[in-house]
């Protein structure tokens, strides 16, 4: 029963956040400017985090979770790196 | 998953409730992201799921490894505090590259300057901003 449970949970919540990953696909193809591609960007980013950790609620391993906290890293530094050059145009002064 | 066969019920009732209600705001946010109009409406949408989108799925997470493993598993803090310390950073500073390139442009949409007057380094910024 719990593992039912469990299983249509996740399972939903994957479809969730699969729609939120074409969303923010959408904007990126789609954003008027640069700087919309790089917020899209960022909240796909995200949503592919999100996605890994219900992976390891899945599979019950904790290995998903390295990749996921290894995504959130590269997230900053990109998202951070990219607003820095549409800032500048340059990224390292 | 080996431990699911004594998996109580509530935390299974918990763990799917938390990484629906999670997943369903990441969604909520990502819906924005599509239907705002102007970019400095569209850049807080996201932060639905920065916020108590991950918080939710990342306590379903916690709980769900803690109870399989019968031990407190805390390791997705980690990834919580990383999010909430860097989204407001990258954010700001893309908003604020955004109001810069729309001031070199003079976009229609573009905030007004000096309307809580403000002085100093931000208007003279501006300014050079506008001569190059």
């Amino acid at each position: 029963m719990s593992a039912t449970i469990i299983f249509w949970g996740v399972a939903i919540a994957q479809v969730m956040l699969a729609l939120a990953m074409a969303a923010a696909t959408w904007r990126l193809l789609r954003g008027p400017r640069a700087q919309d591609r790089v917020l899209a960007l960022d909240s796909l980013y995200l949503s592919a985090m999100l996605v890994l950790v219900t992976f390891g609620i899945r599979t019950g391993s904790t290995v998903y979770f390295e990749a996921a906290l290894v995504i959130g890293v590269v997230s900053f530094v990109g998202t951070l790196a990219l607003a820095k050059f549409l800032m500048r145009g340059e990224v390292i002064e | 998953m080996s431990g699911l066969a004594t998996f109580p019920e509530w935390a299974a009732v918990l763990v799917a409730l938390l990484v629906i209600a999670g997943a369903a705001i990441t969604l909520i946010g990502a819906i924005g992201l599509v239907r705002f109009g102007s970019f400095f409406e569209r850049v807080h949408a996201p932060t639905l799921g920065t916020s108590f989108g991950a918080a939710f799925v990342l306590l379903a997470s916690a709980v769900y490894f803690s109870v399989l493993q019968a031990r407190p598993v805390l390791h997705e803090v980690l990834i919580f505090v990383f999010i909430t310390v860097t989204t407001p950073v990258t954010l700001m500073l893309l908003a604020r590259a955004t109001l810069y390139r729309d001031r070199v442009e003079a976009a229609a949409t573009t905030p007004a300057r000096g309307d809580r007057g403000q002085s100093g380094p931000r208007a003279r910024r501006g300014a050079a901003g506008r001569e190059r």
